[in-house]
């Protein structure tokens, strides 16, 4: 082994601002736009990680941004599963790679969901469109773990029957009798049946204990203000209540500056909050 | 007390002063200091005691800075100026790694740490708080950096205490100087005037000790030690600004919604000077690049700023889209926000962001108005 290869190794090793090598091992179209990355990291290491975590991906040559984490953390390779809207240079490349492919990968960063602490309560997870991607691991752990926790609601959200994702795995969710589970969309045309309205109009029907509850919250920020309030109206205290915030991120290692919250840092902070924690933060504009 | 600070003292001349700086040279430091370039006094390499810009002196205001001849010959007879020790410890551009991609498989090779050792040479009260501000920041265990860290511990401090306090200085606000209290391996006041022109020098470190000794020397007199007190307490008196900081944090989050936000934001360019004058900025943003093949491609991290709509962008448009809201971020962040992340302000009260804002928004001005309650 070479002094320069060693001196790389540790240089390495020392910076977090380094990403490691993967390979897309395969991805699939979830929507039009939007595709779920299966990597594999180069050295054949696992990625152990919690709910609601993200990693940094790199598309060599082109850019690296924040993707949360879609895989099951009991699963090996979990925290290799990602799943990404193409709305930019970064994510379409990403969206685009090929099997075989590199990508670089840091992380995974940030603070999660509240797994554990539901334990014993009535789980409520309200989620909007891509949103439904970073609770998918709080699924996972709520399923394989079902007799921890009491009543379980999923209430999702989608813009149209057509941006309804991981719709098959919605459907065999749905088949348990252990959970209940509702889907609703803001718009639809003649041949949809189902819900047509926003997210939160779901929750009447879900059936919880809101002095025993704790609530997930996925989603764009406007669903999110809209569901705390719901929540909060349906007598969910806001220490009860979490939900997972998006901001500009270059580091994911609170040096950056750009996913500033106020006092938070949504890399290293979040990007899970309890809704108590931000308090005005989630209401204020253009903070 | 004052025996032992005597035993401790010593004063330096010019030459012994040039006998510091090769001392430092000799040790394998790139010493770097204040000198003139372009009508300004930058922080710059620094051989000879003719490289410091002496008999210059400074006059600022809000959007206002210009150079002009002291009626003495005094080496650091000026204030800050647009320059910052920052530039060393966290570079404007940084690359951070190069990708080689060879039959297929990818090779990492990140940036090495710099091994540069430098000596900062003429370090304001101020600005050592700066980079005691900066440390924290980007010192902070297992998630630091690595360049800022190399450079920062390999570095060498000679500060000096201020001689005279410039037009949009409030350090003595920010409790942060004039006088260099600690964060030196070494520190100088000047002495001028009366044909006489020495250096009263006090050591901050054992670094700073054994460079000392390196230096022809003599104990600082009684009367040595008088003046460069007393030096130290004009500048504190004189100082150009001032800024009631006690309350700030509370008083800044009470008021996001005050309509003084919409009134600066009025004059407000958003060009971003502010945050690159500014000693304790940190904002920095990514760059990818590649050749045009794809074989080789790599990674710079380089400044950003709160200013820009680029830095709150996630897709579908910034959160902060109004210079309001970009104003109000800086300043909340740099005077309240700050304090919550790591437990100091980001403020040192250099007054930079004051006379490089090419139209004189004040932050000291903005904070009083804050305070008294309406709109301008």
């Amino acid at each position: 082994m070479s002094m320069a290869f060693t001196t790389e190794r540790i240089a390495a090793a020392a910076d977090p601002m380094v990403p490691r090598v993967a390979r897309l091992r395969r991805r699939r179209r979830d929507l039009n736009d939007v595709w779920t990355l299966v990597l594999e990291m180069e050295d054949g290491s696992d990625l152990e990680f919690a709910a609601g975590q993200f990693n940094m991906l790199t598309a060599f040559g082109v850019g690296e941004v924040p993707i949360s984490i879609s895989g099951d953390p009991a699963k090996a390779g979990g925290g290799l599963v990602h799943t990404i809207r193409d709305v930019g240079f970064v994510s379409g490349a990403l969206a685009r790679l090929a099997p075989g492919e590199a990508v670089g990968v840091r992380g995974p960063f940030g603070v999660g969901w509240p797994v554990a602490e539901a334990q014993g309560c009535d789980v409520v997870i309200l989620a909007g469109g891509l949103g439904l991607a970073p609770l998918r691991p709080v699924i996972y752990s709520l399923l394989a773990n079902r007799r921890r926790y009491g009543k379980v609601a999923l209430l999702y959200g989608a813009r149209g029957p057509g941006e309804i994702l991981f719709r098959s795995e919605l459907e065999q969710w749905r088949r348990l009798l252990d959970i209940e589970l509702h889907v609703t969309v803001d718009h639809a045309e003649g041949d949809w049946h189902g819900s047509v309205g926003v997210v939160t109009a779901l929750l009447p029907k879900a059936d919880f204990d809101p002095d025993n509850t704790l609530a997930m919250v996925c989603g764009p920020e406007i669903m999110m203000r809209f569901g705390v309030g719901a929540l909060r109206d349906a007598g969910v205290s806001g220490s009860a209540i979490y939900l997972s915030m998006e901001r500009s991120m270059k580091c994911a290692i609170g040096l950056c500056g750009h996913c500033q919250l106020g006092p938070a840092f949504v890399c290293r902070d979040g990007p899970v909050f309890r809704h108590d924690r931000l308090g005005s933060l989630l209401s204020a504009k253009e903070i | 007390m004052e025996a032992d600070r005597a035993k401790a003292t010593t004063s330096i001349d010019k030459e012994g002063l040039q006998a510091l700086l090769d001392a430092l040279a000799k040790r394998g430091y790139r010493v770097v200091g204040p000198t003139l370039r372009e009508q300004t006094i930058v922080y710059d390499d620094i051989k000879a005691v003719e490289d410091f810009p002496a008999g210059w002196t400074d006059e600022q205001d809000g959007g206002r800075y210009k150079l002009v001849r002291r009626s003495d010959d005094a080496l650091f007879g000026y204030a800050a100026g647009p320059h910052s020790w920052k530039k060393f410890l966290f570079p404007p551009i940084r690359q951070l790694w190069r990708a080689t991609r060879e039959a297929g498989a990818v090779k990492m090779a990140p940036e090495l740490a710099s091994t540069e050792r430098f000596a900062f040479f003429g370090v304001r009260a101020c600005e050592l708080c700066a980079i005691a501000i900066q440390d924290r920041v980007f010192m902070n265990g297992a998630l630091s950096d690595p360049h800022y860290r190399a450079c920062r511990e390999n570095a060498f401090l000679v500060a000096v205490n201020c001689g005279k306090a410039g037009g949009t200085c409030f350090c003595v606000s920010m409790n942060t100087g004039p006088k260099a209290e600690s964060g030196f391996d070494l520190v100088l006041t000047e002495l001028v005037g009366d044909g006489s022109h020495l250096f009263v020098v006090e050591a901050g470190s054992d670094k700073g000790r054994d460079v000392l000794a390196a230096v022809p020397q003599h104990a600082a007199k009684p009367e040595e030690l008088k003046a460069a007190d007393a030096i130290v307490a004009k500048t504190a008196a004189s100082m150009g600004r001032a800024m009631r900081s006690d309350d700030l944090h509370d008083l800044l989050l009470a008021n996001l919604d005050h309509p003084r936000w919409d009134a600066v934001a009025e004059r407000c360019m958003t060009c971003a000077n502010c945050t690159m004058v500014c000693p304790t900025c940190f904002c920095m943003t990514v760059e990818d690049s590649s050749d045009l093949v794809g074989t080789e491609s790599s990674r710079s991290r380089r400044w950003d700023s709160c200013f820009t709509m680029d830095h709150s962008y996630v897709h579908g448009g910034s959160v902060r889209a109004s210079a309001k809201s970009r104003y109000r971020q800086w300043m909340t962040h740099k005077l309240a926000t700050w304090i919550d992340q790591f437990g100091t302000s980001g403020c040192v009260g250099c007054g930079r962001c004051i006379t490089w804002c090419p139209v004189g928004i004040d932050i000291t001005e903005e904070v009083a108005a804050l305070r008294s309650g309406g709109p301008r």
